[in-house]
């Protein structure tokens, strides 16, 4: 979230679309329903009449996958109308930009972008450039005349999307259309505000990326970003998932967004050089020209003082990917499915329900000699050798389960949506022989390090050099039992050395050698401090010489009354808790709504000697505001160019979004262009070449696979149900795998509501009780009826042990990701479903009563 | 009349059951075996193990908007609660009324025939009371008594993240439900307080209560059965008026 939870009630106008949070994020409820008491307006856009739509002022269904048509068309409206915020795009957007003369759009290109190679289906983004003038700035117009500039341009190509097309590719009608693009638009007066809520309903497609630029296009158009109330807003379905991303658990990056070292880049000066922008404006803070103190840093707590400036702080000692390498989920297990791998650690998930084209995945599982589960209980990953289909005798994987504590049964910190940092204590001992996730992490450690201090072996360096001291040792050198607080000190960072401004006379100390950094304006390139996540520094901190847990402060103090409550836990960056601050005041820094101020500079007051400084929210850098010409900042600090993007040229797929159709669509074309049906940023060729059973990838088969399928989670389960089908309260409420549809197709097709009923595609089929409802309707897209079908994907064979439950619809989705960031698309498929002639033993077995 | 009371703004509820589950928590009631039979509620009914159910109904005509109707079922408590004086006739203390918070409450050591349980649910107008087959007792919400005695919200209560449910004394429960109605009659024409007068769970609804539940609101009884005739009987005439 740039903005968090809480702040959803100082909106005027929520959008909630690719997401359902009365089902999944109940909680957020609360808070919009503040929203709606202050009068604010609800809209839900979503395929299915659901939980959510229920409570909304404002319900528009669209077919799933069309997001970005629906999207265009309403930065198509809010152009035509003049609904955009005018001096908030002219000062703090790249709107009057001119772009490269040689860029052209899908509109001219017949839905490509200029620099398309259909070889590679890869894009050559030379032509996706600002034109420069002499200081090497681009140059503007800010009249935004210049029909080369980003907002002409952006005009022009959403000129395509009227809303009668939009309403002929996502089936949504078109008043309904019109009343959303309507109340979004309301909000582009400066006091008034929208906010965009959105989850895996926009990021689980072939065009995620896209999706979700397409928001901010809208919400920097309205100027919403950075304000109270508004924002780009990803609701996190796990509650620590925002902490797993900060912490590096994806392949491409390590902790604080630092990107994964190459191996083309093979010094720490060649990474700093790759990843560190410069920026000729004067104005733009170009935050991320501090990667080499954060690098630097990172190293220093990996490898302690076996990281010097002699040996490149042990950058060498880093797993380095190759150019190109797609380490990504969808390629793993690709990769395990051929062989490629002995072993896997399956940590916490459980990938035979969980990953799209689950039953070639649950194939791979068998491929590997050894397999490591750490689960609170045995699953469908663990015990796949005995699920359906599968011959254990012929299974050679060793399968080691180990159990973990429970999420109470342990302490650390939560980083939630809201990027909020929140420690949580130990409620009860782990049963049995659970242990925390780390103490398990700890015992293999020495055990690993243990083996290559005996046989050495190749590359033992950076296990060996790793600072792990998170406790006590025993007599063989290993950690008895893990500190969590060490380890959330370590992520803060120390200083390895005394340091001292030396800007100012006398020198002042910064901080003493051994202390805990106080946040990471401080961290250095020389190796005098060290943070394992920049992000998080500033979250375990010295105070008069105390280590201070900030993650634990539970203050409920309000001054802005905003609900910013900024003494309750700790939000990366530096306590910040709505980013992109500076952009919620105008360029004399007075908040451009008054009712709802963020932060706000005041002037030096020479009666009362205070200084001239900003006030509310943690701003995003302690700059004057921009007019101050000599050291006023623009508010989009991140940017090298310091101002919010409309031209997103450093994406694979575009610069600005465009819609295809999902991989597998009931349309044989896509209605905004003929020649690129889907994504052509997907190597769609490469991929059927090398795939043994193409169809397993997507099928187009529109004929034999009518109806589009989507898929979502309900509020009794948590994600493949590992956790929450072993409750009876939970699993009483949602017991069994369903499939929902609408009348219409019931009808069709002789489904009765209740029935078990058949749904398959071309990757496999899956039993399911039919739910024949009125919150399913048929779409009319292009002139003909689609049928929309949905499933939840909590279900899995090996519990209940019955195998009542079902099991996962993972089974029968695509193994197709976005080019970007290779998210599979698991929202938008195409399924048949049919009658199952036997009827299952439903007969309730006797009540017990506990 | 004091004593305490709920309010269940339904224009707030959005279906996640947090009330149901909590119920079955602090009850200690058991999980039991169901199946998917075409509707998200579950278990399909109340039962001895299940105090609180939210009932899901949507719309059955195709026009306009889908409807889903969200109704967290549970004891009314009304003020005058004909299982009582049912229930006194065949046996005295298996229904208790609370003198000062005006709970219903059913002992489930009271053992009841299922002919005279029978006669006792059905005289419920909102079909509330379930037998334990088992134990041979009645049972049914307890408006958690054991929390409210001392000052805690009821467990349902506790648990709504949307502020659909409250709890408080009775003036000051029926002056909300009554202000809310007044905020809700704007958007939604056919919202109405169920019934009150009469009871100690009043529900706002956004559309007419058959669409919510068969026994969402109590019904005049009609007919001149001996149970239509007891109904009339037992019940106070005062109650029957709608302010």
């Amino acid at each position: 979230m740039t903005n968090h939870w809480i702040d959803l009630r100082n909106a005027d106008v929520i959008l909630v679309m690719g997401a359902n949070p009365a089902s999944n994020h109940p909680i957020s409820m609360k808070w919009m329903m503040k929203a709606r008491e202050r009068g604010a307006k609800l809209i839900c856009v979503d395929p299915r009449f659901t939980q959510t739509a229920t409570v909304a002022d404002l319900y528009a269904p669209l077919r799933s996958g069309t997001d970005i048509a629906f999207l265009g068309g309403m930065i198509n409206y809010l152009l035509d109308n003049d609904l955009i915020f005018k001096e908030y795009v002219v000062k703090y957007t790249d709107a009057p930009f001119l772009v490269n003369a040689d860029f052209k759009m899908p509109g001219e290109l017949d839905g490509e972008f200029s620099g398309y190679n259909k070889q590679t289906s890869k894009y050559d983004r030379k032509t996706w450039s600002y034109q420069l003038d002499e200081k090497g700035l681009p140059k503007r117009d800010p009249a935004l005349q210049d029909p080369n500039c980003v907002f002409q341009l952006l005009k022009k190509h959403y000129s395509r999307y009227s809303i009668d097309k939009v309403s002929q590719i996502t089936g949504t009608p078109k008043d309904k259309c019109e009343a959303v693009y309507k109340a979004i638009g309301s909000t582009h007066k400066p006091d008034r505000v929208a906010t965009a809520c959105y989850a895996m309903g926009w990021t689980q497609h072939t065009v995620g990326v896209q999706n979700i630029r397409a928001c901010t296009i809208i919400q920097l158009l309205l100027g919403n970003m950075g304000m109270a109330g508004g924002g780009v807003n990803a609701l996190r379905g796990e509650g620590n998932v925002q902490g797993s991303t900060d912490h590096g658990l994806l392949f491409h990056i390590l902790t604080g967004y630092l990107p994964t070292p190459m191996a083309s880049l093979p010094s720490l000066k060649d990474y700093i050089g790759k990843f560190t922008p410069a920026t000729k404006e004067p104005q733009s803070v170009n935050w991320w020209s501090n990667r080499g103190k954060y690098i630097t840093s990172y190293l220093k707590a990996l490898y302690g003082d076996h990281a010097t400036k002699e040996n490149d702080f042990g950058y060498s000692w880093l797993p380095k990917v190759d150019d190109g390498m797609q380490a990504s989920w969808l390629p793993l297990f690709v990769k395990m499915y051929q062989g490629a791998f002995e072993g896997f650690f399956a940590w916490g998930m459980n990938p035979a329900c969980s990953s799209t084209g689950a039953g070639k995945v649950r194939e791979g599982l068998g491929k590997l000699k050894w397999m490591v589960n750490v689960n609170l209980y045995d699953n469908e990953t663990a015990s796949f050798w005995r699920g359906p289909g599968m011959k254990p005798k012929e299974i050679q994987t060793e399968v080691f389960l180990l159990p973990c504590s429970s999420s109470v049964e342990k302490e650390g910190s939560i980083s939630n949506s809201s990027r909020l940092a929140q420690w949580r204590y130990k409620a009860i001992e782990p049963l049995g022989h659970c242990m925390p996730d780390a103490e398990i992490m700890n015992e293999l450690y020495f055990r690993v390090k243990t083996l290559y201090q005996k046989e050495k072996g190749a590359f033992a360096d950076p296990i060996l050099n790793l600072t792990w001291d998170y406790g006590e040792k025993d007599e063989k050198g290993k950690v008895k039992h893990l500190d969590i607080h060490k380890i959330a000190m370590e992520i803060n960072g120390y200083y390895f050395e005394d340091l001292y401004d030396k800007k100012a006379d006398p020198p002042k100390l910064i901080g003493r050698k051994g202390d805990l950094v106080t946040n990471f304006v401080s961290l250095q390139d020389d190796g005098s401090t060290s943070s394992g996540n920049w992000l998080y520094c500033g979250s375990y901190t010295q105070k008069e010489g105390k280590a201070v847990n900030m993650m634990a402060r539970r203050g409920k103090e309000d001054p802005t009354g905003l609900g910013l409550y900024p003494n309750w836990a700790w939000t990366w960056p530096v306590n910040r808790r709505i980013i992109y601050n500076r952009a919620s005041v105008d360029p004399n820094g007075n908040p451009w709504d008054p009712k709802r101020p963020l932060i706000k500079w005041n002037q030096a007051n020479p009666e009362t000697g205070q200084p001239a400084g900003w006030t509310g929210d943690v701003p995003d850098g302690p700059a004057p505001p921009l007019a101050n010409e000599k050291e006023g900042k623009l508010p989009f600090i991140m940017k090298p160019l310091g101002v919010g993007t409309f031209f997103g040229s450093g994406l694979g797929d575009g610069p600005f979004p465009e819609h295809y159709e999902p991989m597998e669509s009931p349309l044989p074309e896509n209605p905004m262009s003929k020649k690129h049906r889907v994504n052509p940023a997907i190597p769609v060729a490469k991929l059927q070449a090398v795939a043994k059973d193409p169809s397993f990838l997507f099928s187009a088969d529109f004929k034999r696979f009518p109806y589009v399928a989507t898929t979502y989670r309900v509020s009794e389960h948590w994600q493949t149900g590992v956790m929450t089908r072993h409750l009876p309260w939970l699993l009483e409420m949602q017991p069994q795998m369903f499939v929902e549809m609408d009348r219409d197709l019931a009808a069709k097709k002789g489904i009765t509501n209740g029935e078990k009923v058949v749904v398959t595609s071309a990757r496999g089929r899956l039993d399911c009780a039919a739910i024949v409802t009125d919150r399913f309707r048929p779409f009319t897209v292009m002139g003909t009826t689609v049928h929309l079908v949905g499933m939840p994907w909590c279900f899995g064979w090996q519990y209940p042990a019955d195998g009542s439950g079902g099991d996962s619809v993972n089974l029968l989705i695509p193994f197709m990701a976005d080019p970007n960031t290779l998210i599979p698309e698991s929202k938008a498929f195409l399924v048949n479903v049919g009658k199952l002639s036997e009827q299952p033993s439903d007969q309730p077995t006797k009540k017990k009563r506990r | 009349m004091a004593g305490k009371s709920f309010f269940i703004d339904t224009t707030r509820c959005t279906g996640c059951r947090g009330c149901q589950v909590a119920c079955k928590q602090w009850n200690e009631n058991p999980g039991t075996k169901t199946f998917q039979q075409g509707s998200y509620q579950n278990p399909p009914d109340l039962s001895a193990a299940t105090f609180k159910l939210v009932r899901f109904n949507e719309s059955a005509e195709a026009t306009g908007d889908p409807k889903w109707y969200f109704f967290p079922d549970q004891c009314r408590h009304c003020l005058y609660p004909l299982c009582k004086m049912a229930a006194d006739a065949v046996a005295k203390g298996a229904v208790n009324l609370d003198s000062r918070t005006r709970a219903v409450i059913f002992n489930p050591e009271v053992k009841i025939s299922p002919t005279d349980f029978k006669g006792i649910r059905e005289i419920c107008p909102f079909d509330i009371p379930r037998h334990d087959e088992k134990l041979g007792g009645m049972a049914k919400c307890t408006m958690c008594f054991d929390r409210i005695s001392e000052g805690m919200l009821p467990a349902c209560v506790k648990a709504c993240p949307t502020g659909t449910m409250q709890f408080g004394e009775r003036e000051d429960i029926l002056k909300i439900a009554r202000n809310r109605l007044g905020e809700v009659k704007h958007v939604h024409k056919n919202a109405t307080l169920v019934n009150p007068e009469s009871v100690r769970v009043i529900f706002l609804l956004k559309d007419v209560p058959e669409k919510y539940h068969k026994f969402a609101e109590r019904k005049e009884a009609t007919g001149t059965t001996r149970l239509a005739g007891l109904k009339r009987f037992l019940y106070p005439a005062s109650c029957l008026e709608k302010s």
